[in-house]
Parts: structure tokens; C-alpha cells; sequence
């Protein structure tokens, strides 16, 4: 087999050419670390290498699989987003405010991955703290669209979304706050999964906004993504918000067509302001395939969706001019330790370490929680969300799964939204009502508009994990349309 | 202070409970000589990504707390978030509980005074900064220790109901008595497992509105507290006599000048972007719980304390000293309940086994007041057999019996010892006989010194018939 | 509402966000635009809507109060980016007069 060829398996794939001892573990990371080698440098969708884990993780797998005790994913090279702690491996969740941490743990999902056999080959960029949907906020530097090296790949877990893209990995972990799994994989072509909030455990994810955050992964097909999500999720007694569901519970009938199913489009999704042509074709297209595969397409509405972006802009900041408190110089990190007394540490280690983004919503949720304005922005936005939650309540009355546009957009060129922030946020708009409600979504593959990937969203109700991979599956099949690897340059 | 003054004192007080590991995370506790930054983990530490799970143990000392204290334990309870950076902190925010705490409006007796309980809540404890550099120069640079960063406490907050430096130290004293008996912490304030903070203002007397308070910090026992509060309520009477008036402010109790002095509020005025803490869901507490914890809550020591004082006629003093620990007022108990007379064993506690902190066995304390007032053997004695039963466990009985202890009465042996005694103490007996009769306290205590078993009534007698006669 | 250059002085006081020159301008004009988009909130009468602070239900979860491995003073302090014998060292504290 080619190193092309190697590299551009799906998990599935892969593990059946590995059990019957066609290739090993090595293989696959030789010829993964190969194409890194030819195409990362245009690409840049790693921060970070690590050899010294891979080489031990491939000689271990190697050897259960000769040994026949292989683990579902034994031997199959991976990649993290840099907001997941692995210990003694550099993690700086984008930022030089971090330059140099080296955890003394692990985080709980990614050991969960680890322990299932699979090999991380390093650390994939992102906006810093996950702030960001182009990955032009990495605090080191942006990541290319494999598919068009002058645009962006989406954020934040635009590295993860590339590396799979690109074939310089077999899948990734991502996390996602306001759509930062479900816009990258979009505008990468590739499968990316949000899980009901509380399904993964949060711990060792460098906390953006804790109640919206959750890991997922991105993979090249619908199968892949089910799985690696099946294996990250269960109770963690670490993670108070964790659930006590078993993680299994996501592939329970998670297969097995829409035959009778009702699909709801909701007319704010289909009609929502700045929606290119090409996409909304793609999506058109891609209903018509689920009618055809014994879908009912249902209209639905979210009537708060106006709304949505000026909650999540409340809520989230809030919760991070908090959580990024921790970064003060002291433990660990970017630190002006010659500062002539602590208040000037504390100043300059953040004027410093942060970058425009990160300063931008640290200052905006510092605002909406200060003595004055609490009421009027944080507890407002609360209030909002529980309107935006009662309305996708209302609309899964009336359907088992929402469909839509992913991002509104297809991979716009670096540095086209850089200047005006709200444009910027809106490549969010379809993604984030997902996170404020805790529902489970992914993104999958729906063909190209301007030669660029479009991807179609499916929101589930809360736990529903198993109806949305049951739709993107049915899609997936019916549609013949497969996570292509791009082949960059 | 002229008189026309009325102090009026409110107390916030952070008790340490009795937990094995700290309230997010399952650090242990260190002890006080423990070297720095060897009880943390990622947790305390404030690292990237960690997450908080509350301790069981330190919610329920908390509700045991609520109970005793007459609160009410809401359905509905959350942590939230107090934001402010400080190098103590590690994560820049202190989880604490705001507008839904553990419980509400309960009250503790003092004397006559009743004092509401406004709240009693849970929250972490910080670290310790240390500071190089003196008072003078300001300090150049500190070290942080976070060890204690974490640690759970309660904040019992009370209604400024307390009128006197008195009431305040009682009051003091009356709640680290509820949290022993109630098992819910040692209270032990020299080992910060209690800390006091008054506020305090003064009002003409009759005024209905309160004066500008001043809130007091590093107090670290009774004594202090009393004499901290006696010293701020002195500074703002003269303050305000002197047509100045006093500054709303945190100030600081120095043990060596015995005195407050103001701490500059930090640099900036803060604001604490108080906001529920997304990473622990709100508790639903166990009602279930809840009343298996409010039976199993012990006599409290007000109750005890009467009933005690009641049945054997104690001095109020004795009572409540005994009253003041569980394990005492239980060995009193005990002791009596085997047959000693009360009054001599409520002596015996107060003076002997109080002060040593080591306790007998109930049976053994009885048999040893037995052996002291049948005159089997002298007090001395009895407190050497004390000793040594609390060390080795064996009983009075056997001690004495294998010491061979008992009261020497006999005349003749009497007669000797006393003619020794008075041979080798002229100076003693030349005062004596010059007529200062506090002289025989030196020969007694060599007769004693000589002889421990001897009955120091007839040994007194013999002494002076010896001195008297030989003129 | 806008944010004055005021404001964002005192939100960046808040956060411990050192300024560099021109900042007060750059975030004042961003932020004020963002502001403009979130006021449409204020449309909404929210006045009986209970606030989300928990999206999903889950039974709140203690800890058993069992003591586990602490790091040693070696790893607590392996990113510590200043330290004196065992501890974390910080520049003076302008804090008791
Ligand atoms: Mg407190
Ligand atoms: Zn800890």
C-alpha cells in the first residue's frame, strides 16, 4: 500500500487492514508523519509533535493487536486540539500566556483515547482559549484550508479540522463552545461531533466557557466520529457536571435509516441573514436526499434565534473573564516576574500574554458581571437562553431532529473578517443555539459550493445523540458523499 | 469611654470542619508545621482545566452547623463565584456561596442575650502569603504557600446583635462549644481552625441607626478578641467625642502594640462579580439527610449546662467550663453516674484533668475522688495516681495498692518527721515563734516533701504543739 | 449603550488588562459595537423567565471525603515561573499600610 493510500483511511478502515496484519501501528505513523512533512508546512495545522508519546503508544498497540487483545481504536494515529491537557506535553490552549505548561495530568476524554489504543501524533492549533472561528486567533499562527491554502479553516478547532482534511491524521479531538467543532469541520469537509452537554467529561479542557464547552471529535466519516464519541463519554467523577449515562448509550439504534422520521427545518436556520447561494443549494440538495430516504420534512421555527448571538456573547465572555483569571503569573506560564510589585505582574503578564480576542471578551464579561450591569446583561442573557432552549423544546414536539446549514458560509480567505468582530461571530449564528440549549449536533460533508466544502448540520434533543448520528448516517449513505482527503498541494 | 455611648458588635466567623481532605479536591489537610506546596495538587493549585466536586463531609458539618444554630436549611442551595486576583487565589476567583447559602436565620443564646444567625455558609479557604521586608520599607517580594489554599469553611455570619466586648468573647467561646459537642470542628483558634472577625460601631444610646463599623482581623484568641474589641470601641468614642468621625474600614489587631491599625483596602476598589459557578450544579440537600443529621445532633451545651448545674449544684463557672467539651462533661458524667460525689469530681475536672487534656477512663476518675475523700490518700498523692492511671490505664486501686501509698497517722512516726522538720528549718521556725504564722507553710511543705503520705491535719496539729510547747 | 473610554478603564482595572497606548480607543469603538448588537435583549420582556445557569439536568454529586495523592513540591512548582525554597515567589504586595 502507498503512503497515500495509508493516510487516508477511515478508522474502520484502518483497523481492519491492522487485524489482519496487513500494516502495523508504525506504518501508519510513518507514512501520517510523512505527509506531515510534505504538507504540515503549508498547512500548519500542528503546533506541536510528539514522538516521544507516539513511539510508545504504536510499540504497545503493535503489540496487543499481535497479541490479540487489540482495544477498538489500538494503533490508529490521532491528533489533540491544544485545550486538552496531556500530561507532560506542552499545552498552551493557543496562547502565550501558556508558553511552556506542561500539565502534571491528563484530561479525562483524552485518556479515555489513549486507553483505547489510539496513537496522538501532537498538538493541533486553535484560536486561543477556543476563541475564535477562523483560527486566525492562535496566539502562534493561523491554520490553512487545505482545500484552499488562502482561506481560512474555520474555528476554533480549525487545526483539528485540517489535519483530518489534509490525511495528517486519521481523526482528531476538538472541543466546542459556540460551534468551534461544527464550523471547522464544515468548512474543512469533514465529520465533526458536539455531544449533549455533560456526556464528555470537561476535565483537562482548558475551560473557555464552562457552561458551554464540551469535546468532540472530527473524523472522515459518520461511523468514526459515533464511535471515538462513544469511547470519550460516561460519568466522571472528576466532572461535577458530568452525566452518569453510560457512554454506549449514543450507539443504541443509532443506525437503521429515517424511514418515517420528521425532520424539522426551521425557517429561521433556512433563511438566515448572509446565506450564500451555493449553500443553501447543498443543503436543499441534501433534503431532498433524506426525503427520498423516507424522511418528513417538517417546518419548524426557533423564534429567539435573533437572539441567540447576544445571549452566547453575554454568557460566554462572562464565563471566561472568569475562568481566565487563573492566568496571573504566579503558577505557571507567561510571567513579568521583575514587575516592581504584584498589580504590575498581573498587568503586564496579560497585556502580554493575551491577545486582541481574548482582551476583547475578557473586558466584555468583566463588564456584564460588574456592580450595575449584572441584571441588565448576565442575568438577561440567562433569561434569554431559557427562551432559547424552551424554543427548541417546542420544535422537537413537532420533529426527532433539526437540519440546517452548518456555517452560513464556505471558507472565506485569512483575514477577511479580522477587522470587524461581529462578522466574525456570526459564522456562529446556526451553531451556538446548539451549545446554549446542551444539545448534541454534528456536522457532516454535503458537497461544495465554489469547489469549497458545505456541511450539514443535525441538532438532536438533549441525549439524542443517537437519532442525530442516525440522520448524518442515513446521509451519508444515501448521499455516497465521503470526507475526501484533500490533497493540498 | 463616657457611658452615653452604646456598642453595637456583629461577629463573622470562619470555622475549619472537621474534614480528612479539602472541599474541591482530595487533598489532605496539612498540618500547621507542614512544609509549603506539598498538600496540593492540580486542583488547588488553580491549573488549566481542572473542575471542583464538593466534599461530602464538609456539607454535612455544614448542615450539623445550620441545625444547632437553629437555622433554616433552604431546598435550594448553589455555589458561586467571588472574583478578585490575589497571589493567595490560585484561581483568581473563590468559590463561596452568595445568594442561595446553605442556611438562613438561626440564633445562639449568650447569657440572656439571644444573637440572630444571619447565614452559615460554605466556602475555600485561601492560601498563606509571607511576606519579606518590614513595615517600614513595605515588602520587597512574598512567598505564597498554597497548602491551605482550598480547605473548607463555614462562615457563620451573625445580626449585630452583641453589645460588649464581654458578650462578644462569650459569644465566642458559646460557638466553638456548639461546634465540639456537635463534632462538627476542634474550633481551635491558635490553630486557624477558627477565625474571628468583629465589626463593630458605636451609637449614642437610644439611637435607632447604626454608627460607621469597622471590621477587625488577625485576632487569634479570646483574649485578644476582647481586648481588640475593648481598644476600637475606646479609638472611635474618642474619635467621634473629638468631633472626628470613624471611616468604614478593615483594621488589623497587632498582638505586640495591642493595638488596630487601619489595613489599606486593596488598590483598587473591588467588585466582586459575584455569579453562580458554572462548574458544581446547584444541590438539591437530601431532606432525607437533613433529619437523620438534626436526630443524631447531641445534647447542646446550653442544655447540658443547666441540667447540669441543676442536678449537682454546680458553681455556673464549673459548669460551663465542663460543659465546654463534650468529653469532659461525658466523664463527669460517667464519674458520677459510678458513684462519685459530684461536687469533688467537677473539682478534680476543672482542676486537674482540664488543664493536663488527658482524660481517664469515667470508672477511674470515680474510684480516685473515692480514694481521696475516704482519706485513703492525700491529694498529692491523688494526683501523682492520676498521672500515672491516665498513663498507664490501670486503676487508682492497683496504683495505690503497688505504691503502697496511704496516710501515715501513726503518732509516734508523726512525732519524728515533725521534730526533723522543725531541726531543719530554724530560720522557718524563728519566724514562726517571732509570730508570723505564714512560716509554717515552708515546714509543712518540707514535712510534705519528706513525706507525701502523711495526713497533713494531724502533721499541721503536731507541729504547732511542738512549736508552741518548746518556748 | 456605548462604552466611554472611562469604562473601558475601569473594566480593564477589573480584569488586571494592562493598556497599551490607543487601547482605550480600539476597545471602547469594538466593544461599543458589540454592545449595540446585545442590546437588542433588552427587546424582550423577560420579566416571569426564570434564568439558565444549568442547561442540562444533573443531580448535583458529592464527594466522599476520602483523601487521595497530593503532588510533590517538586511537580506543584516544575511551571512555577518564579521560586524561592519551596514556594511561589511574587514581587512586593502593596497591600497593609
Ligand atoms: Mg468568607
Ligand atoms: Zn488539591
Amino acid at each position: 500500500m502507498t503512503g497515500s493510500d495509508l493516510t487516508e483511511l477511515t478508522i474502520k478502515e484502518a483497523i481492519r487492514l491492522l487485524r489482519l496484519g496487513s500494516i502495523s501501528s508504525a506504518d501508519l505513523v510513518t507514512a501520517h508523519v510523512e505527509r506531515i512533512e510534505r504538507l504540515d508546512p503549508h498547512v500548519k495545522a500542528y503546533l506541536r509533535f510528539t514522538p516521544e508519546v507516539w513511539e510508545k503508544q504504536a510499540e504497545e498497540a503493535d503489540r496487543r493487536i499481535r497479541q490479540g487483545d487489540a482495544r477498538p481504536l489500538a494503533g490508529i494515529p490521532m491528533a489533540v486540539k491544544d485545550v486538552l491537557c496531556v500530561r507532560g506535553v506542552e499545552t498552551t490552549a493557543g496562547s502565550q500566556i501558556l508558553r511552556g505548561f506542561k500539565p502534571p495530568y491528563t484530561a479525562t476524554a483524552v485518556a479515555r483515547i489513549f486507553e483505547a489504543g489510539a496513537v496522538m501524533l501532537g498538538v493541533t492549533n486553535c484560536d486561543e482559549f477556543a476563541m475564535g472561528s477562523s483560527t486566525e486567533n492562535s496566539g502562534y499562527f493561523p491554520t490553512r484550508n487545505p482545500w484552499d491554502l488562502g482561506r481560512v479553516p474555520g474555528g476554533s478547532s480549525g487545526g483539528s479540522a485540517a489535519a483530518v482534511a489534509a490525511g495528517e491524521a486519521v481523526f482528531a479531538l476538538g472541543t466546542d463552545t459556540g460551534g468551534s467543532i461544527r464550523q471547522p469541520a464544515a468548512l474543512c469537509g469533514v465529520v465533526g461531533m458536539k455531544p449533549t452537554y455533560g456526556r464528555v467529561s470537561r476535565y483537562g479542557l482548558i475551560a473557555f466557557a464552562s457552561s458551554l464547552d464540551q469535546i468532540g471529535p472530527l473524523a472522515r466519516s459518520v461511523d468514526d466520529a459515533a464511535v471515538v464519541l462513544s469511547l470519550m463519554a460516561g460519568f466522571d467523577p472528576l466532572d461535577a457536571t458530568s452525566s452518569t449515562r453510560s457512554g454506549m448509550e449514543v450507539l443504541n439504534n443509532s443506525a437503521g435509516g429515517v424511514k418515517g422520521m420528521r425532520l424539522g427545518v426551521p425557517r429561521e436556520y433556512y433563511d438566515v441573514q448572509g446565506i450564500e447561494p451555493g449553500v443553501k443549494a447543498a443543503i436543499d440538495a441534501a433534503l431532498f436526499i433524506l426525503r427520498n430516504a423516507g424522511a418528513e420534512i417538517v417546518d419548524v421555527s426557533l423564534p429567539h434565534t435573533d437572539y441567540g448571538l447576544a445571549a452566547y456573547y453575554i454568557i460566554a465572555p462572562a464565563e471566561c473573564s472568569s475562568n481566565l483569571a487563573r492566568f496571573d503569573g504566579v503558577k505557571y506560564g507567561l510571567s513579568e516576574v521583575d514587575a516592581p510589585n504584584i498589580t504590575e505582574q498581573y498587568l503586564q503578564t496579560r497585556r502580554k500574554g493575551f491577545g486582541t480576542e481574548v482582551r476583547r471578551r475578557v473586558m466584555l464579561g468583566t463588564y456584564a458581571l460588574s456592580s450595575g450591569y449584572y441584571d441588565a446583561y448576565y442575568l438577561k442573557a440567562q433569561k434569554v437562553r431559557t427562551l432559547i432552549k424552551r424554543d427548541f423544546d417546542e420544535a422537537f414536539k413537532r420533529c426527532d431532529a433539526i437540519v440546517s446549514a452548518t456555517s452560513p458560509t464556505v471558507a472565506f480567505p485569512v483575514g477577511a473578517k479580522t477587522q470587524d468582530p461581529l462578522s466574525m461571530y456570526l459564522c456562529d449564528v446556526l451553531t451556538l443555539g446548539g451549545n446554549l440549549a446542551g444539545l448534541p449536533g454534528i456536522s457532516v460533508p454535503c458537497g461544495t459550493a465554489d469547489g469549497l466544502p458545505v456541511g450539514l448540520q443535525v441538532l438532536g434533543p438533549q441525549w439524542g445523540e443517537n437519532v442525530v448520528l442516525r440522520v448524518a448516517r442515513t446521509y451519508e449513505e444515501a448521499s455516497g458523499m465521503r470526507a475526501e482527503v484533500a490533497s493540498v498541494v | 469611654m463616657s457611658d452615653s455611648w452604646e456598642v453595637v458588635i456583629g461577629m463573622e466567623v470562619h470555622v475549619q470542619p472537621g474534614t480528612r481532605s479539602k472541599m474541591f479536591c482530595g487533598c489532605s489537610i496539612a498540618e500547621l508545621n507542614a512544609p509549603p506546596n506539598t498538600h496540593v495538587c492540580e486542583i488547588c493549585l488553580g491549573m488549566p482545566g481542572v473542575l471542583p466536586v464538593p466534599n461530602r463531609a464538609a456539607v454535612g458539618a455544614c448542615l450539623k452547623t445550620a441545625l444547632a444554630l437553629d437555622c433554616e436549611i433552604p431546598r435550594h442551595t448553589k455555589f458561586d463565584r467571588k472574583n478578585y486576583m490575589y497571589p493567595d487565589l490560585p484561581k483568581g476567583y473563590q468559590i463561596s456561596q452568595y445568594d442561595l447559602p446553605m442556611s438562613v436565620n438561626g440564633h445562639l443564646d449568650v447569657g440572656a442575650r439571644r444573637v440572630r444567625i444571619r447565614r452559615v455558609h460554605l466556602e475555600e479557604d485561601t492560601g498563606k502569603l509571607i511576606h519579606a521586608g518590614d513595615r517600614l520599607h513595605k515588602a520587597w517580594e512574598s512567598y505564597v504557600d498554597l497548602n491551605r489554599a482550598g480547605v473548607p469553611l463555614m462562615e457563620i455570619v451573625s445580626e449585630p446583635d452583641l453589645r460588649s466586648a464581654d458578650e462578644a468573647r462569650d459569644y465566642a467561646m458559646e460557638l466553638r462549644a456548639v461546634l465540639r459537642t456537635i463534632g462538627a470542628s476542634e474550633a481551635d483558634m491558635e490553630k486557624g481552625q477558627m477565625r474571628v472577625e468583629p465589626n463593630i460601631s458605636i451609637r449614642r444610646a437610644g439611637s435607632p441607626d447604626l454608627g460607621v463599623k469597622t471590621e477587625l482581623k488577625n485576632i487569634n484568641s479570646f483574649r485578644a478578641l476582647h481586648r481588640a474589641i475593648t481598644f476600637e470601641v475606646e479609638r472611635q468614642s474618642r474619635l467621634l467625642e473629638s468631633g472626628g468621625e470613624v471611616v468604614q474600614e478593615t483594621r488589623g489587631w497587632s498582638e505586640a502594640e495591642q493595638r488596630t491599625f487601619s489595613q489599606r483596602s486593596k488598590e483598587f476598589a473591588e467588585d466582586y462579580r459575584y455569579f453562580p459557578e458554572p462548574d458544581i450544579p446547584p444541590l438539591e440537600l437530601d431532606r432525607v439527610w437533613i433529619e437523620d443529621l438534626r436526630g443524631a445532633l447531641p445534647e447542646l451545651p446550653a442544655v447540658r449546662r443547666g441540667r447540669l448545674a441543676a442536678a449537682h449544684a454546680l458553681s455556673a463557672t464549673d459548669a460551663a467550663l465542663i460543659t465546654s467539651d463534650r468529653d469532659l462533661a461525658d466523664l463527669f458524667e460517667g464519674a458520677v453516674a459510678a458513684g462519685a460525689p459530684a461536687k469533688q469530681t467537677a473539682n478534680w475536672i476543672v482542676g486537674e484533668v482540664a488543664p493536663s487534656g488527658k482524660l481517664p477512663s469515667a470508672k477511674n476518675l470515680a474510684e480516685l475522688v473515692g480514694l481521696v475523700v475516704d482519706g485513703r490518700i492525700t491529694r498529692d498523692q491523688g494526683r501523682e495516681v492520676l498521672a500515672e492511671s491516665v498513663e498507664t490505664g490501670r486503676t487508682p486501686a492497683e496504683i495505690v495498692a503497688e505504691h503502697a501509698y496511704s496516710q501515715m497517722s501513726d503518732a509516734s512516726e508523726m512525732r519524728v518527721l515533725a521534730e526533723a522538720v522543725i531541726d531543719s528549718n530554724p530560720k522557718a521556725v524563728a519566724d514562726y515563734r517571732a509570730g508570723r504564722k505564714q512560716a509554717m507553710q515552708a515546714l509543712m511543705a518540707d514535712l510534705r516533701k519528706r513525706a507525701p503520705q502523711a495526713n497533713p491535719k494531724l502533721a499541721n496539729d503536731l507541729l504547732v504543739k511542738l512549736l508552741e510547747k518548746s518556748i | 449603550m456605548p462604552l466611554s473610554k472611562d469604562e473601558v478603564r475601569h473594566v480593564a482595572t477589573l480584569a488586571r488588562l494592562g493598556l497599551e497606548p490607543g487601547d482605550e480607543e480600539f476597545y471602547a469603538d469594538q466593544l461599543s459595537g458589540i454592545l449595540g448588537h446585545i442590546d437588542r435583549l433588552q427587546e424582550l420582556d423577560t420579566e416571569d423567565i426564570p434564568p439558565t445557569a444549568q442547561v442540562v439536568e444533573i443531580e448535583s454529586r458529592l464527594r466522599d471525603d476520602k483523601p487521595r495523592a497530593c503532588l510533590t513540591q517538586e511537580e506543584a512548582l516544575a511551571n512555577a515561573p518564579a521560586k524561592v525554597d519551596g514556594f511561589f515567589r511574587v514581587p512586593a504586595i502593596q497591600e497593609e499600610a
